[in-house]
């Protein structure tokens, strides 16, 4: 078998979740290899969004960042952030919400602004960007953060995105409009929502990962699902565009700016 | 026509203490005139912008803000910007208030300034801790519905700067590209500085390029190479190499010093600014 990286089965597996057509709106990093390598395998059609008012984007290079002139380049259409923020995004025309972060909690809540208190923080982080309304409208999210005891708490620091807040409904009762989280990938696998409490167990496992790996990783006693699929490892088609795709992307970003004097 | 020089335009639009929002997502932030206002050691500022970026990072961590309106700030696809978080996690060089929000929450408060309105609103900052760490966020009732809302206070700075591709004679301003919110927090503000890639004698015609027609900008500089090194759509590209070395620069307070201190505090202008970085390379 070829050797993959779990970085790259990770991407593989969230990439598999899309599907051809759906309307995904897509962070930067893991997300956004995982939203262009579907678009470049199974989901030619996917309408990919970036936050910065680019749609149905088609980068022949990863972005480093949401706004780099190449998703403007070969993007359908640009419009003005607030548009994409309120006439796509809170009117419901969004599939798919991708989002990332430092800490999840066991209903799939998502911190992303700080590391101990809020007025006197151990470690500030970047905030809030796009996330809370996606993760509010977005008709499903799909997460990816790496597994960690520190990133996968019994408690946040700070809830900056809405999962299913204490989970058993609550998050019906709020004027969310989207389902929330659908799945969390992460290195040995994947946890889904158990549909009457909305915890997170695990429902899917890498090819060489364990259930004894994915409790000693997860900072809350991690339930198992009834029945746990096993993930098919990366196809070579699927790893050959993934890693063209970065290889692609790191020539591009070394080459030399000309700025005119 | 309002021409100006970037010296003579931030002398006379920014003081001390105003509320200053450089727009531009990503794509033509006004680096060159967050130096300026570097340079002419403007204090106390009340900085807008929703992704703070490398540009706030300077700023801030020069000494010029005393608080910062701001939905996501970080070095974006890198990391943290590390002047921002040595400002909130240790005041240095001075205490920073934040006045944090979502992205949502800022593009509806920037379209609530524009349109002179006291407060924007959306279905928003649900479940959120926000609310909470900003009393700033409230809550209103539908009059049709009784749907509860959330309200974020209206944005008016005293002054927004924005980077375009052209202007012509006039002050007519033409941007395309991404354009952020940068329609949004011009039409907001009391005044409206722009630096430019190139003064034409007239815009090409573009009927849906954003025009931002020349009485309500205050000032027009011409300033090529002004959003280095953040991007001009058809000029040039995004600098991605050196947002990855930023975070080498900034991470050590000396360093940072340093190199503020060569490049920018060391060079009389933006050609200086560039001509100093040639010169590194």
């Amino acid at each position: 078998m070829t050797h993959y990286t779990r970085d790259e089965m990770m991407t593989v597996a969230a990439a598999r979740l899309l599907w051809d057509r759906c309307v995904c709106f897509v962070g930067i990093g893991l997300p956004s290899a995982a939203c262009n390598l579907a678009r470049l395998t199974h989901a030619p059609d996917i309408v990919l969004i970036y936050e910065s008012g680019t749609i149905g984007t088609r980068p022949e290079v990863l972005p480093l960042s949401i706004g780099d002139g190449e998703l403007a380049d070969t993007a359908a259409c640009v419009v003005p952030l607030p548009e994409i923020f309120s006439y796509y995004l809170q009117a419901g025309r969004v599939d798919v919400g991708f989002l990332g972060a430092a800490q999840i909690d066991r209903h799939g809540n998502l911190n992303s602004t700080v590391i101990g208190a809020y007025d006197s923080p151990a470690t500030r982080l970047p905030g809030a960007g796009g996330a809370p309304e996606i993760a509010a409208h977005a008709r499903q999210t799909f997460v990816m953060l790496k597994a960690t005891p520190r990133s996968f708490v019994a408690r946040l620091d700070f809830r900056t995105s809405a999962g299913f807040l204490e989970g058993y409904g609550a998050r019906g009762r709020t004027t969310a409009r989207g389902g929330g989280p659908r799945a969390v990938i992460t290195d040995f696998g994947m946890l889904v929502p158990e549909p009457e409490s909305q915890e997170l167990q695990l429902g899917a496992l890498f090819p060489d990962a364990t259930v004894d790996e994915a409790r000693a990783a997860v900072g809350w006693p991690l339930k198992v699902a009834a029945s746990i699929e096993s993930i098919p490892p990366p196809s070579p088609p699927e790893l050959e565009t993934l890693r063209a795709l970065h290889a692609r992307t790191r020539e591009a970003h070394s080459r030399p700016v000309h700025v005119p004097a | 026509m309002k021409l100006q020089s970037l010296a003579s335009a931030i002398e006379q639009h920014v003081a001390d203490g105003a509320c200053v929002a450089l727009e531009g997502f990503t794509h033509l932030i006004p680096f060159a005139a967050g130096h300026e206002i570097i340079r002419q050691g403007r204090r106390n500022l009340h900085l807008v912008r929703m992704t703070p970026d490398l540009v706030y990072d300077q700023l801030i961590g020069m000494g010029c803000a005393s608080r910062l309106t701001f939905s996501w700030g970080g070095n974006p696809g890198v990391g943290s910007l590390h002047r921002l978080r040595d400002a909130v996690e240790h005041r240095w060089p001075v205490a920073l208030e934040l006045d944090e929000h979502t992205h949502a929450g800022m593009a509806a408060a920037y379209c609530a300034g524009a349109a002179r309105l006291p407060f924007g609103l959306l279905r928003g900052y649900i479940g959120t801790d926000l609310v909470a760490a900003n009393p700033r966020i409230r809550g209103v009732t539908c009059p049709y519905t009784g749907e509860r809302l959330t309200a974020v206070p209206a944005i008016n700075p005293d002054v927004t700067i924005l980077h375009a591709q052209r202007a012509d004679q006039q002050g007519n301003v033409a941007i395309h590209g991404i354009v952020g919110a940068q329609r949004e927090a011009a039409l907001a503000a009391r005044a409206l500085v722009v630096t430019v890639e190139e003064i034409v004698e007239r815009l090409p015609p573009a009927m849906n390029g954003i025009v931002l027609p020349h009485w309500v900008v205050s000032a027009v500089v011409h300033c090529p190479g002004g959003a280095y090194p953040a991007y001009t759509q058809g000029y040039y590209a995004r600098d991605n190499t050196f947002y990855q070395r930023w975070d080498a620069i900034a991470r050590e307070r000396a360093g940072f010093r340093a190199w503020m201190e060569r490049h920018v505090l060391g060079s009389r202008d933006h050609a200086g600014f560039m001509a100093s970085l040639r010169e590194a390379a």
